[in-house]
């Protein structure tokens, strides 16, 4: 009985020290920001302030963080799916967007359509591209065993090129900009909120975020991929084949992330901007990583950083600190959640010091 | 910037001034990388790089001075990475992503902090042009010392170095070692940590190099987000080159190439961005054909036990 | 003789695993000493703490008489020892001669290639090598590879040569002549610590031989005063006997056969053997003679190639089909590294009860998984098997060893399999948890189940047994019923020596 009590107690410590150490990481980056804002001059207190109301303050600000919570939600979950898989997938970036402009070309091509069909007709075919482009470096890993992360790499920067191609030559609207048309609003995402910028997405978020969670813990499919991630060598012998879950993790990852374009193309600008995305596929690395790979903790770090995307541009208004500040806080808090023993010895040294 | 002229020769010289960002970084990766520590860094540190040379220009009235700074601010943000990947045993790719974010922000702030502007740095002294006397009398070859920027003559002593500190001396053997078979280092008695706490905060110094390149060499001013993924490409050309500094240089002097021709390219009609994917493309497809026999350190990205 | 290393009370846990247990270990100087014991005994532990690898958790270290602290191989390097590693310290593209100086190259800056070839040159012809010293590791045969470690250490000047179980990777012909520079670097004043599992080595090459069991010394002898008889039983003896009752029953139809099964690649030697309903068949041996390959190929891990024999289940052969079909056909697999091949650590029991079974009903309908169904078949599990947990949704690696394995073998016969491969499955458990899978074992063999059991442990092997095939190098020695087999019969097979070497001992 006693050594039952002592279990329970055991696993309970190490569940909550992973979100201790993703709490602590937040904490100190906010502090560091802190820092760096009263160096410069100002106010910590006054520049939170702003930050925070920013991101909160009334009900178009709130709106104004959703907005910026829904992309990183998907590349956050994409993130997370590759990793319970034992893979990294750097290349959120690229998918949203070879995706998205998949999207955009099937909602231009087939304007005629009417809503029902042409939207989701476009957001799926934008997932599938994105699903074909992820599994590309999952195909590589299980067949010739490159490394995921530099394949990964090399690929945003093919779909950054192509993507620019497509809205310079041959979808280009008249005008400067290197853009396409405006999408029908059949193949629009209609807007939550009047005067923002918040559509839909947020529900296709949600659900995302929901299916997820169904698949990797509910499925068989899900099972597989997870055990894969957890020990490959037991998963061989209880019959789970490695490579087909690289295959069908990578590929996963690949059609969530590409909705992070999808939805913000086809609910915010309703056309396919050149460059439109500043980072979300690297953001969502954060996202996952603060998250802990869980999508419940992915909604939570994804929700964390667009308010502090939001909240950014108020306190950039009304303060002397540069929106940027918050970069800096994410940049700090990836780098705290990577190395737990950063906390762990923080920690140790304060209960020394007592 | 000289305007392009169709002239072949003109061609060699810009690819050389084009290949130095991206040699520096790259050479930087290859040591990281034989160290057994990847680094995805590299864009952050040559981010910091570009911004440390404009500052110490600014400063001290010195581009010279710019060149230190642009050392110290890059070999900083390789410290960071080397602390926690190599200390902390944090995971490399996370950690190397961290820094790119880091930097992103940081510049932009200490720009905003100091000059006073949105995401883009006073004008300061850039770095002159030098010409080499004697070698520049050589003929053809002349031109290479004719009027060009130190730097260039930095890269090849670097790029030289690192070869021959790489494959001739003690230090290299154990390095070479180091990113295969750590634990063959271990049991010869010789710290794994000290060496790659070294070869990744010399891998940030590499790239604060190239990063001072576009800002006080190719420019005279520091812009947000300068280095527009040099960094990766530098990654890229560490691979390409089979992760060895002479490798790296003729990976980064293709990928010059590439660039350099672009506008030789308008009659063709080849859009731009096929050129600019080439890199990339190449160095997947390297990657793909080498497969398990790719030249990659064998225990590349494993922390230490 | 003096001693030159003497290690006192030497005790190391890793986490809850105890690997060595209170050893005294004493080397002579000028000696060829085998430290002897099974898989998973402590030697490996036990030479990687003298080498500096591993720091002891209590004992000490005397080398050459005098109190030693290793805190790291730096350490034993400067005291004169050498070790030479089961999985070789080299580089696979540096050349021989790279990696022989590195850690102490030569020349102060630059390598002096010059004077290493010619310092190497020297100490070949001193020790009687022979070795291409520019070849690169990679195209090295493994014999070189290991004289190359050799080297290595006499290079660095080791007076004191650790080898860790350096014919494992051996063919017959480069095991002598790897004796023969032993003898030859005994003869030149050098200490050699040999760790083994074999026995034949043992008696050929050692003066004196200390046993390892559990972690614990058991024995030590001068060679002179021993056999391989009783080394073997000292190497896999156990103290304490189950009571199995084992009723006398007929075994029934053929389930398994297996037909001219090649284990090694690189050996003619092939195994044939079938097990009936109601019978276990068991597989004695010293390990590293074929077990793992047996236990791989059997459950489809390990391809078969087409010229390599058959597996038949009910007379279907299953040696091409996948693991997944295997499972499906109706058969439990209880690994012999748990692990590695059969726990999900960061998973919950429950979860754990679903491998190799996760797409079959009632666990999974459509995709799904169904909780309600797999925690009510896990929660029954761990009432019937008596599995010490607070509740099912606790994750395996807070588990003991031996619920672990309950929790594993209760999965493997949930299906009501027709054959069952039980690998070493009482490896590393507590006697509550050894006895539950014997009684076990016994029951599906009254449930007429075919069972294959591969043990290390003798008396495991012939209490539970109906036949035994002794393996030895890939192939049997002597296939009996367990009854006709005494226990040294059964030693002496296990060492190699057929049944014409029996008269002669």
């Amino acid at each position: 009985m006693n050594s039952k009590v002592k279990n329970r107690a055991l696993s309970v410590s190490l569940i909550t020290e992973d979100i201790i150490i993703s709490l602590f990481s937040i904490v100190l980056a906010l502090l560091v920001g802190a820092i760096i804002v009263f160096f410069l001059g100002n106010s910590p207190v006054e520049a939170y302030g702003a930050l925070l109301s920013g991101a909160f303050g009334s009900v178009r600000s709130i709106a104004g963080t959703l907005t910026k919570t829904v992309p990183l939600i998907f590349t956050g979950l994409a993130v997370a799916i590759a990793f319970r898989c034992g893979l990294f997938n750097i290349g959120a970036e690229g998918q949203l967007y070879v995706g998205s402009i998949a999207g955009v070309i099937v909602g231009l091509s087939l304007p005629f359509l009417p809503a029902v069909i042409l939207l989701p007709l476009s957001i799926l075919s934008g997932m599938s591209v994105g699903f074909l482009w992820g599994g590309i470096p999952g195909f590589l890993k299980a067949r010739f065993q490159t490394h995921e992360v530099i394949v990964t790499v090399m690929l945003n920067y093919v779909a950054i090129f192509l993507t620019s191609y497509l809205v310079n030559y041959p979808f280009k609207s008249d005008g400067m900009v290197a853009q396409t048309d405006m999408l029908p609003l059949a193949a629009q995402l209609p807007k939550l909120v009047q005067k923002t910028q918040l559509s839909a997405g947020l529900f296709i978020a949600i659900a995302a975020v929901f299916f997820v969670y169904w698949f990797l813990w509910k499925t068989s499919w899900g099972y597989e991929i997870r055990a894969v991630g957890e020990n490959p060598s037991a998963a061989e012998a209880g019959g789970i084949g490695r490579k087909k879950n690289t295959f069908l993790a990578m590929a996963l990852s690949g059609s969530i992330a590409s909705l992070a374009g999808i939805t913000h193309v086809h609910g915010i600008y309703g056309r396919f901007i050149e460059g439109y995305s500043p980072g979300f596929g690297f953001t969502g690395i954060a996202v996952a990583v603060l998250g802990r790979n869980h999508p419940f903790g992915v909604v939570l770090s994804a929700i964390l950083f667009g308010a502090l995307d939001a909240g950014a541009l108020r306190m950039d208004r009304t303060t002397e600190i540069s929106s940027d500040l918050v970069i800096v806080i994410q940049g700090l808090v990836i780098l705290f959640v990577a190395a737990p023993g950063i906390i762990r010895s923080i920690s140790t040294r304060l209960r020394g010091g007592k | 910037m000289p305007i392009f002229d169709v002239l072949t020769w003109d061609i060699v010289l810009i690819t050389f001034r084009l290949a130095i960002p991206i040699t520096f970084a790259a050479v930087g990766g290859t040591l990281s990388e034989r160290s057994g520590v990847i680094n995805i860094g590299l864009e952050g540190m040559m981010l910091m790089g570009a911004f440390g040379g404009v500052l110490g220009s600014f400063l001290t009235g010195s581009a010279w001075m710019g060149l230190v700074f642009a050392m110290i601010l890059g070999g900083l943000a390789g410290l960071v990475h080397a602390v926690l990947s190599v200390h902390y045993k944090a995971n490399q790719v996370v950690s190397g992503v961290g820094i790119n974010i880091l930097a992103a922000g940081l510049t932009v702030i200490l720009v905003r902090a100091i000059w006073g502007k949105e995401g883009m740095s006073a004008q300061v002294e850039s770095l002159d042009m030098v010409t080499v006397p004697l070698l520049n009398k050589i003929p053809y070859l002349g031109d290479l010392f004719t009027d060009q920027t130190p730097l260039l003559y930095l890269m090849i002593l670097v790029v030289a170095t690192a070869w021959f500190v790489m494959f001739k001396t003690n230090i290299g053997l154990r390095l070479r070692a180091l990113g295969d078979h750590p634990q063959a280092v271990r049991t010869a008695g010789i710290s794994i940590k000290k060496y790659r706490f070294i070869c990744v905060i010399l891998s940030g110094v590499l790239s604060g190099l190239g990063g001072s390149y576009l800002s006080i060499v190719h420019n005279n001013i520091f812009v947000q987000g300068m280095t527009a993924g040099r960094g990766f490409m530098a990654l890229a050309a560490n691979i390409f080159g089979g992760w060895n500094p002479a490798g790296s240089f003729g990976a980064g002097l293709i990928f010059a190439f590439a660039q350099a021709i672009r506008l030789n390219m308008l009659e063709f009609e080849i859009p731009d961005q096929f050129i600019q994917m080439l890199p990339y493309i190449v160095t997947l497809l390297i990657l793909v054909l080498a497969g398990r026999k790719s030249r990659a350190p064998e225990s590349l990205g494993a922390p230490d036990e | 003789m003096d001693s030159a290393i003497e290690m006192r009370g030497i005790t190391k846990h890793f986490g809850s695993v105890t690997a060595n247990k209170s050893v005294d270990f004493v080397v002579k100087s000028r000696e060829i000493h085998c430290l002897l014991g099974e898989n998973g005994a402590g030697k490996t532990t036990l030479m990687k703490i003298l080498f500096g690898l591993y720091q002891q958790d209590e004992g000490e270290i005397l080398i050459k008489g005098k109190l030693a602290a290793i805190a790291s191989p730096k350490d034993a390097l400067s005291r004169g020892m050498g070790m030479v590693h089961q999985h070789f310290m080299l580089v696979n593209r540096m050349t021989a001669l790279e990696n022989i100086i590195l850690g102490k190259e030569t020349g102060r800056f630059l390598v002096d290639y010059k004077k290493a070839r010619k310092e190497l040159g020297a100490l070949a012809k001193r020790y009687r090598f022979k070795i291409d010293l520019d070849c690169p590791v990679a195209d090295l045969s493994v014999g070189e590879k290991q004289r190359v470690e050799i080297i290595k250490t006499l290079y660095r000047g080791a007076d004191i040569l650790i080898l860790d179980e350096p014919t494992a990777v051996l063919t017959p012909g480069e095991v002598d002549e790897l004796f023969l520079t032993l003898q030859e670097l005994k003869n030149q004043n050098k200490t050699i610590i040999f760790i083994t599992h074999k026995l034949k080595e043992t008696m050929d090459i050692a003066d004196r031989i200390t046993v390892l069991r559990n972690g614990e010394k058991v024995a030590e002898r001068e060679k002179e005063a021993t056999n391989r008889r009783e080394l073997a039983l000292l190497m896999v003896g156990r103290e304490v006997s189950f009571d199995v009752k084992k009723s006398a029953q007929k075994p029934g139809a053929k389930v398994i056969e297996v037909e001219g099964l090649k284990l090694f690649p690189h050996s003619d030697k092939t195994i044939s053997f079938s097990i009936a309903e109601g019978e276990i068949f068991g597989i004695a041996g010293v390990e590293g003679n074929g077990q793992l390959e047996l236990e791989e190929m059997m459950m489809g891990m390990r391809p078969i190639p087409s010229d390599g024999g058959s597996i038949k289940l009910n007379g279907v052969d299953i040696s091409q089909i996948s693991t997944k079909k295997r499972k499906l056909s109706g058969m439990g697999y209880i690994p012999s590294d748990r692990h590695k091949r059969a726990m999900l650590h960061g998973f919950s029991l429950e979860e754990n009860m679903l491998l190799g079974y996760h797409f079959v009903q009632p666990f999974v309908k459509h995709g799904q998984i169904q909780k309600k169904s797999l925690s009510k078949h896990t929660a029954e599990a761990v009432m019937r098997y008596k599995i010490s947990t607070p509740d099912t949704s606790q994750l395996i690696k807070y588990l003991s060893g031996g619920n672990q394995q309950k929790l594993i073998v209760s999965r493997e016969i949930s299906r009501d399999p027709v054959f069952v491969l039980a690998a070493q499955p009482t490896r590393g458990l507590d006697v509550g948890a050894i006895e539950f899978v014997y009684e076990l074992l016994m029951e599906l063999r009254s449930e007429k189940k075919a069972i294959l059991l591969i043990s290390a442990e003798l008396s495991e092997i012939m209490q539970l047994s109906d036949r035994i095939g002794v393996l030895y190098e890939g192939e049997f020695m002597d296939v009996k019923a367990s009854e006709n087999f005494s226990r040294g019969e059964i030693g002496l097979l296990m060492a190699g020596s057929g049944s014409e070497e029996k008269a002669n001992e």
